[in-house]
């Protein structure tokens, strides 16, 4: 399937991708910000930016629901290209060469690398039990049908799961904004540069150019 | 209450305003073999704080209303049982806020300055403050809180800590007519209890006990019980209250910790920018 653009660019994600993509991204800083000023007064100040504590404590659950809906689309949409695979697992290895941008003997990897599968998988997760222990804890509406010992779990729960999305995000954001020149292209006018994609997902260009191994 | 000094003040890392040295911890003392059930509490604590709460069906017991609300801060529990020798004993205990000298409510909250604990160790409710999360609900050991339907904001027992703080002393002891329900500085209580407690004793109650619970380093609504051995008789009042382990959990060390694994996080990216610097684009690359 060659389906190289006119521009000579390569395509990675379409409009519909990227609308997707931004829609979780803008609800996910709205739900990190009145979040972490429910979880500890050094943050309360996010509040104002829903609005002030009441109407945080108000939007922030629907927010969620849109951002978890939002999230089902691109998990249905990457799943098959986040399963881990051997190649995944010997790049893995060599993360003292990722991170020291020793990028040259690295193993040929697909669309995704592991650090990006992970964080597909860890957002996959903690996404699910946000989003069961967020219910169990929204007022007005269901908290009451809960026990009070379980509404506690629920608040553990959904503390921890969120640390782990927005640590994941954290070094997604630095990856794909910072780190990573070139990768944010993909995300904003839905195409990269043939070195890009040769340089950091050799089997993923071969697979969508049907160029020739060199 | 700006005439009283704050001891701990819900979502706040700096110290409240304790100027005030002198301050007295209060307690109210309910002494549970002097209750004859008869509510007039429950109508004082409508009257002074303008309460009305919806007017309920019978349900073949005396508990009206059935559970606390928005609008009712106590509520009698009245508990028939039979004893061993095989007599009838009714126990009946004034449910409300219990003023803990460690109130979960408190530790829960997310909101500045919507719980406070006063120097005097009334807990109370700063209304305007509060979100309406539910927070205090999952933090309190004893299930008092109540969200109210029409404002979402949570209520409870004040300790009628407005009267409290010009001297009077709370609107349920004041119109309690057998004087089960005494108040005064706290020590004075203890003192008071343990004297209820050893005339019981004598009158044959062996395990009559004061209820003080030191799990939550004790509180500010003590009870005379007769079966100081068995709260639970008393409609499941808890033997050995304590904060929840998952409370102390998501708001004790959790807190920090994963807020400063979040910073460090942010700052181990800039640094490794700053000495290591980003994967370049290769030249050659049309763009």
């Amino acid at each position: 399937m060659s389906v190289v653009m006119k521009s000579g660019d390569v395509p990675r994600y379409n409009a519909s991708e990227r609308v997707n993509h931004w829609v979780v991204a803008i609800t996910f800083v709205l739900l990190a910000a009145s979040g972490l000023a429910f979880f500890h007064p050094a943050f309360w100040f996010l509040t104002s930016l829903l609005g002030g504590g009441v109407w945080a404590r108000i939007l922030h659950p629907f927010i969620g629901v849109v951002m978890f809906v939002f999230f089902a689309v691109m998990a249905v949409r990457y799943w098959k290209e986040n399963v881990i695979e051997s190649y995944d697992r010997e790049w893995n290895k060599r993360m003292s060469d990722v991170i020291n941008n020793r990028d040259h003997n690295l193993p040929e990897i697909d669309k995704y690398n592991i650090g990006q599968k992970q964080l597909f998988w860890v957002m996959v997760v903690t996404m699910v039990l946000l989003l069961v222990s967020g219910v169990m804890l929204w007022r007005p509406y269901f908290a009451d049908a809960f026990s009070i010992s379980l509404i506690r779990i629920a608040a553990v729960v959904h503390a921890v799961s969120a640390f782990l999305l927005i640590l994941g995000t954290i070094v997604h954001i630095y990856a794909g904004i910072f780190w990573v020149k070139g990768a944010l292209r993909a995300m904003t006018r839905g195409s990269v540069s043939h070195a890009w994609a040769k340089h950091h997902h050799p089997l993923w260009y071969r697979r969508v150019t049907g160029a020739a191994k060199k | 209450m700006q005439s009283l000094d704050v001891q701990k003040r819900s979502a706040t890392t700096t110290t409240p305003p304790s100027v005030r040295v002198a301050e007295q911890p209060v307690a109210k003392l309910i002494d549970i073999s002097k209750c004859i059930g008869c509510k007039a509490c429950q109508i004082a604590c409508m009257q002074w704080n303008d309460l009305r709460d919806e007017i309920g069906t019978t349900t073949g017991v005396y508990d009206n209303p059935m559970d606390l609300t928005d609008q009712s801060w106590t509520v009698m529990r009245f508990t028939e049982r039979e004893t061993a020798d095989g007599r009838l004993e009714w126990l009946i205990r004034k449910d409300g806020c219990m003023h803990c000298e460690d109130p979960g409510c408190l530790k829960a909250c997310p909101a500045p300055g919507a719980i406070v604990k006063y120097g005097n160790g009334i807990v109370d409710f700063v209304s305007a403050n509060c979100i309406g999360c539910g927070y205090c609900i999952a933090g309190c050991p004893f299930n008092i809180p109540r969200i109210s339907k029409n404002d979402n904001k949570a209520y409870k027992c004040t300790l009628c800590s407005d009267r409290v703080a010009v001297g009077l002393a709370p609107a349920c002891v004041k119109t309690c007519p057998t004087g089960a329900i005494q108040f005064g500085a706290k020590t004075e209580m203890v003192t008071y209890g343990k004297k209820r407690v050893r005339d019981l004793v004598d009158r044959g109650y062996q395990k009559a006990g004061l209820y003080d619970p030191q799990g939550v380093g004790g509180t500010h609504v003590m009870y005379v019980l007769q079966h100081g051995d068995q709260p639970e008789l008393y409609n499941g009042l808890p033997s050995d209250p304590k904060i929840s382990p998952w409370v102390s959990m998501w708001k004790g060390i959790t807190k920090p910790l994963l807020s400063i694994g979040l910073g460090l996080a942010v700052l181990g990216a800039a640094f490794h920018y700053v000495t290591r610097g980003p994967k370049e684009e290769e030249p050659g690359g049309k763009s």
